[in-house]
């Protein structure tokens, strides 16, 4: 339904050459405030990408620009091909995306359960994982599984935000600032799913301020100032960036 | 047998007739309660669409000979589907904005639909009679229960709870808690928001039409009859608060008992007592009994 104004032809051919997600020329604005100016940013499908930044520089905005949470956006953001810009935000996620935002935003008047169960499938041939993978990933979700959703700890809290998005069938994850808050222990956790989820074929843009939690995680970076990408490299040229890097973040 | 000098059958069709009217603040409070929990908006024309549903009910048996159980049913759905047309031409535009302007818009509408009612009907009331099947009383020892109203109160709280059972425990139901917490994440899930705003708006509405419908036999049908019930629902629902379902359906139902009561022991006071629980909760629990402090 979504791709009937679609050409057929690009959206083959963007497939066939395994772009998840391809931003061109995004500008978005919250309200009056002009935020993000000039994004262009290519992910692969199967590719992990990590966008840095300075806080405040505009990575949050630019996944919340993908679903269509900011004000006025302009530009092109295809999604397996299907030009998503004019989409409404509940469409979008249809495309296949999955998005766990910065702040959790896990319902209080919902179980953990409710809150695990509440987002419908995405993905008319991806099942996602089942909710005994997820159990079997996030024990303490298990455990907890009756209890309100915002009795949980932060950790908790962020096990769950990640984790309800895992059984949607969604292929393209929006990830901001997974790592945040948690214990070493849990962000061992975490580190595992993803390299797990990569395994399996998901594409992931995570947002990080936990650079050594991205660092040997991500296939490409961004550096995002001012609502534009000011760098953009592959892990294998990590090492010789790391100058550039810690001037640009101060890492 | 009498308590505190007052004669036990008294007492029980005063608390009858307090559950009565308590099952009508209840069922409207609940549609209040669920309306601005997912649309922000104060719908000040729900007494309107209550009158509606009664007139709705009155005109399909005087003009079209559609019996009082019939309307039960056609007349709910008739009025929320003019709800739904209300919030997909009017309302939608104010989501972003202040109460005041939902507020303000929806006391329009109600000017308006008891004008239109009024200007072809008058201000005095159209009888409505009691159908067949519920006329009459049931001689329950102490006291004879008159069958509608004993009806009106079965119906309207099996109503309720089956709302209360829908939003609190099921699938649907978690939708629109998750969506009266944060739309926008429910929506970035994949979930058709405004869809789910729009048909929840058609069914407060179908809920008040419905109170409109069962109220008919018992009130007289006029243009007035909505504005009447609607100063108090407010205070209902400023009494309750505008956080839990329950809450409301309680409220609504305990004021009902309450100023039933107070009809019997102090009669002066019976139609104010609810305004001054309203002070004395504004004055201890400004969010309400069952509200939530911000
Ligand atoms: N709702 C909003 N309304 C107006 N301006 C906003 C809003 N949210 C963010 N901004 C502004 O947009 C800019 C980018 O914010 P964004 O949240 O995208 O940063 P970020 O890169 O995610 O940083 P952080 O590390 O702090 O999360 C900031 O200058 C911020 O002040
Ligand atoms: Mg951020």
């Amino acid at each position: 339904m979504t791709t009937a104004a679609e050409p057929k032809s690009i959206v083959e051919k963007e497939r066939k050459m395994g772009i998840a997600l391809e931003i061109r020329n995004l500008q978005a604005w919250y309200g009056e405030s002009y935020i993000l100016q000039d994004m262009n940013i290519t992910v692969n499908q199967g590719e992990v990408v990590t966008l840095l930044g300075r806080n405040g520089s505009g990575r949050t905005t630019t996944l919340r620009a993908i679903m269509g949470l900011t004000g006025a956006r302009k530009g092109s953001i295809r999604i397996g091909g299907v030009e998503s810009i004019n989409l409404p935000t509940y469409k979008i996620a249809h495309l296949g995306v999955g998005y766990c935002p910065e702040e959790r935003a896990i319902f209080s008047s919902l179980t953990t359960e409710e809150n695990l169960l509440l987002p419908p499938s995405v993905s008319k041939t991806d099942k996602g994982m089942s909710v005994k993978e997820i159990y079997d990933m996030f024990p303490n979700l298990a455990e907890r599984k009756a209890s309100q959703g915002t009795r949980l700890s932060g950790g908790e809290q962020q096990m769950l935000a990640v984790a309800r998005i895992l059984r949607t069938g969604a292929k393209l994850l929006l990830l901001d600032e997974i790592s945040e808050g948690l214990a070493p222990v849990i962000v061992q956790a975490l580190s595992r799913m993803i390299v797990t989820l990569k395994a399996k074929g998901y594409t992931i843009v995570m947002v990080e301020q936990n650079f050594r939690f991205a660092a040997p995680l991500a296939d490409r970076f961004y550096v995002v100032e001012h609502g534009q990408v000011v760098e953009t490299f592959a892990a294998s040229e990590l090492d010789s960036k790391m100058p550039v890097l810690s001037e640009l973040l101060g890492v | 047998m009498e308590i505190f000098g007052i004669p036990w059958p008294l007492m029980l069709s005063q608390l009858l007739l307090g559950l009565v009217n308590g099952s009508f603040y209840a069922m409207m409070s609940l549609g209040l309660a669920v309306i601005f929990g997912l649309l922000n908006i104060i719908n000040f024309a729900h007494g309107a669409l209550f009158m509606m549903g009664a007139f709705f009910a009155w005109m399909g048996l005087n003009y079209f000979g559609i019996n009082y159980w019939a309307a039960l049913i056609i007349v709910p759905i008739v009025v929320g589907v003019f709800g739904i047309l209300i919030e997909r031409s009017m309302l939608r535009w104010l989501y972003k904005l202040d109460h005041l302007y939902g507020l303000l818009l929806t006391f329009g509408i109600t000017l308006l639909l008891e004008g239109v009612f009024r200007s072809f009907y008058g201000v005095s009331g159209q009888p409505y009679q009691v159908p067949a099947l519920l006329s009459g009383a049931t001689d329950v020892g102490s006291l004879m229960l008159p069958n509608y109203r004993a009806w009106v109160v079965v119906a309207s709280l099996t109503v309720c709870f089956a709302t209360w059972f829908v939003i609190e425990r099921t699938k649907i139901g978690s939708y629109l808690r998750a969506g009266t917490e944060n739309p926008k994440m429910v929506e970035a899930f994949g979930i058709n928001v405004p869809l789910m705003v729009t048909l929840t708006y058609g069914f407060g509405v179908a809920l008040a039409a419905f109170a409109g419908v069962l109220a008919a036999p018992i009130m007289q049908v006029s243009s007035l009859m909505g504005s009447n019930l609607i100063i108090v629902v407010f205070a209902v629902v400023v009494i309750g608060g505008m956080g839990s379902i329950m809450g409301s359906i309680l409220t609504g139902l305990g004021l009902g008992v309450i100023e039933g009561f107070t009809r019997v022991f102090y009669p002066e006071l019976s139609a104010t007592v609810v305004f001054i629980l309203m002070g004395v909760v504004l004055l201890i629990r400004p969010a309400g009994l069952f509200g939530k402090e911000k």
